[in-house]
């Protein structure tokens, strides 16, 4: 089963300064399970194409589906429930709420499902343990190294059991050695529990970790190769 | 986790920022409580006053103070006792009921009451002169117990008549409730006042003024007591509504040209008339709280709502409906006038309680139901100065705002 389905997927942002064509007519599928890396050059529309896929941008032409359903046209609620339901989220500046704990991040898409607090504290738990962070719950973003909030910031996007991950260049901010922890965790968690990744990211490192790879370039696929 | 809480963690974050918001309302319901509440308080002392007082006119020595009706016979000079007759010969139609007044502060046992000597109902009545003036059952029916002099003020004819003491021997005294319990006394007991004796008739009311401090005797015995004879400090009139507004006043004072001649409404008017500016201010101040406090509610939300752009991105991002957002921040909303209400009532309420006495010469307590309305008009403010702001958060684009850092 197709998991991620692009027809003919358009972007153009309305700048002021002109139409800014970030993506032309991408045309791409990945089966679940997949880990898709994107990389280009920089001003490519990775990002953009991220965003879009995962329903936080809308196209402005073409269409796409997540799990076979097509979210080209569903209103902005239909977007919010379907993410909150299927879709993790793992960024390069980690995105984490300043003010809450580690744990208190990771309850965040349960509360938003209306979870019951007893299940939310056991799942928020058991996930911040499989990410190596039961020792931290109680510490804030600020009082965390860096591989420590992206770990909190994957606990958050694996806690609702997500069938989709999206990753914005998410060992950007790492070391090499943290960055190789970090992707080697994400290939784990597509490999055991089968969920689909799709990562922006620059290094050719992280981009062998793919087994779809797309390159970018000016807002075009360029290259798309499918190992498998 | 629950939205409530990640706004509570939210706002108790941010502490400082919050108060400061705060400011404005606090201060706008504190300053509204607070006059409100003096005002309530001293609409219930005029309503005592009226509903205590035995008279609506006074006549009072010339140099008698009239700040206070209460007080102003307390230690006035004194006016012959034949002024009395002179009322009741001169035919002026429109005098109700009489009763002369002797007034005086005193000591028992080294603490100090006010004797007052009347003249009960029933000496009066016996006096075949009055007879002749009009004073009597067909006047009286002649007063409309409803005039518009008198419901203006708030009270009927009929409590005016009540306090009226029918009997009084001269061996007898009527006691305040405060007098009485500080004099130990009893009905039935005897009290001494300066070499008289005299046997305590009744305990009057509490009527939560002077009232209660005094001691009432016949005013043959006070004036013998304190040893002015034929002198009285003060004569009540019931002077029909009508006939006051006739001119009953004037023709008072050509035959009592050395006395000062003053109604309740004189007295009591400026304690109303002071009730209703405190009533157009806090009018006043309410118009200018729901401006000011909305705009510097409503500038907090801005201010948050940008500095939390990014937050706002990364809740939608992670699923977050627009309504929910919404929800966020009028819940941050509400918290904040539920604050600002129950502090301002605070405030208004402990400025009141020390600002009465000294200003409006009335104790005050808190009044709970201000608290209920503090905390609406707080909140109320606090939404209205939240929905502009709100809207534009919600409208805000998940996520890509995050990339603007
Ligand atoms: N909100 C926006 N409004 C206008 N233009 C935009 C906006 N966001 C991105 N762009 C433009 O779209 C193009 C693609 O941007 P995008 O962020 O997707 O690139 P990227 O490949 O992620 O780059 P990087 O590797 O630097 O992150 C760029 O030319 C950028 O200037
Ligand atoms: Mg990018």
């Amino acid at each position: 089963m197709n998991i991620l389905h692009t027809e003919n997927l358009s972007k153009i942002y309305h700048h002021k300064d002109g139409l800014v064509n970030a993506l032309k007519n991408i045309s791409l599928t990945a089966e679940k399970g997949s880990f898709v890396t994107i990389t280009g050059p920089s001003g490519s529309g990775k990002t953009t194409l991220l965003l879009t896929l995962a329903g936080l941008i809308r196209p402005s032409s073409g269409s796409f589906s997540l799990m076979g359903k097509n979210l080209s046209c569903v209103s902005d609620s239909e977007l919010a429930l379907f993410r909150r339901e299927n879709v993790g989220f793992i960024m390069q500046s980690f995105a984490l709420i300043p003010y809450l704990t580690a744990i208190q991040n990771v309850k965040l898409p349960l509360a938003l499902i209306k979870m019951n607090k007893a299940i939310q504290q056991s799942k928020a738990v058991e996930v911040l343990k499989t990410v190596g962070m039961g020792e931290r719950m109680n510490h804030l973003p600020r009082e965390l190294s860096a591989g420590q909030q992206q770990r909190v910031a994957i606990a958050r996007a694996l806690v609702n059991a997500p069938s989709i991950i999206f990753a914005d260049e998410p060992t950007g901010n790492l070391d090499p050695k943290l960055s190789v922890e970090i992707l080697d965790f994400l290939k784990a968690i597509n490999q055991k529990n089968n969920i689909t990744i799709v990562m922006v990211t620059h290094s050719p490192v992280a981009a062998d970790y793919g087994n779809v790879r797309i390159h970018l370039d000016n807002g075009e696929i360029n290259t798309m190769t499918n190992k498998n | 986790m629950n939205l409530f809480k990640l706004v509570w963690i939210e706002l108790w974050n941010k502490k400082t920022q919050l108060i400061s918001s705060l400011m404005a309302i606090v201060i706008g319901i504190g300053v509204i409580v607070g006059i409100r509440t003096i005002n309530v308080y001293s609409e219930k002392a005029v309503a005592v006053k009226l509903d205590n007082l035995g008279a609506n006119i006074l006549v009072l020595p010339q140099a008698a103070s009239i700040d206070d009706y209460y007080t102003s016979d307390i230690d006035a000079p004194t006016i012959p006792m034949e002024y009395v007759e002179k009322i009741l010969t001169s035919e002026i139609q429109g005098v109700d009921n009489l009763s002369p007044k002797l007034t005086r502060r005193i000591e028992i046992g080294g603490k100090k009451y006010v004797l007052t000597g009347i003249q009960p109902k029933n000496e009066m009545a016996s006096k075949p002169l009055w007879q002749n003036t009009g004073f009597g059952k067909e006047l009286q029916a002649s007063c409309a117990p409803t005039t518009e002099a008198n419901t203006s003020h708030g009270y009927e004819d009929e409590k005016l008549k009540r306090k009226g003491v029918d009997s009084l021997d001269y061996s007898e005294c009527l006691l305040g409730t405060q007098a009485a319990k500080s004099l130990h006394l009893k009905v039935k007991d005897k009290l001494k006042i300066q070499g008289t004796e005299l046997t305590v008739a009744k305990l009057l009311d509490e009527t939560g003024t002077v009232d209660d401090d005094r001691i009432f005797v016949n005013l043959k015995a006070a004036q013998e007591i304190l040893g002015i004879k034929d002198q009285i400090s003060a004569i009540e009139i019931m002077g029909c509504c009508n006939a006051i507004s006739d001119g009953l006043l004037g023709k008072l004072r050509n035959i009592l040209p050395d006395t000062r001649i003053t109604t309740i409404g004189q007295i009591v008017s400026t304690q109303i008339e002071t009730n209703k500016m405190m009533k157009k201010t806090s009018i006043i101040f309410l118009i200018i709280i729901l401006f000011v406090g909305s705009i510097s509610i409503g500038n907090y939300m801005w201010a948050n709502v940008n500095e939390r752009k990014k937050e706002i991105g990364i809740l939608r991002m992670i699923g977050c409906y627009k309504s929910e957002i919404y929800k966020i921040l009028l819940l941050k909303a509400c918290i904040l006038g539920l604050i600002g209400g129950i502090l301002g009532y605070a405030l208004g309420t402990f400025a009141a309680y020390y600002m009465g006495p000294v200003f409006a010469q009335i104790e005050v307590a808190a009044i709970p139901l201000f608290l209920v309305w503090a905390v609406l008009i707080s909140i109320g403010i606090s939404i209205t100065g939240s929905l502009l702001p709100a809207y534009f958060a919600a409208r805000f684009e998940p996520f890509s705002n995050m990339q603007e850092e």
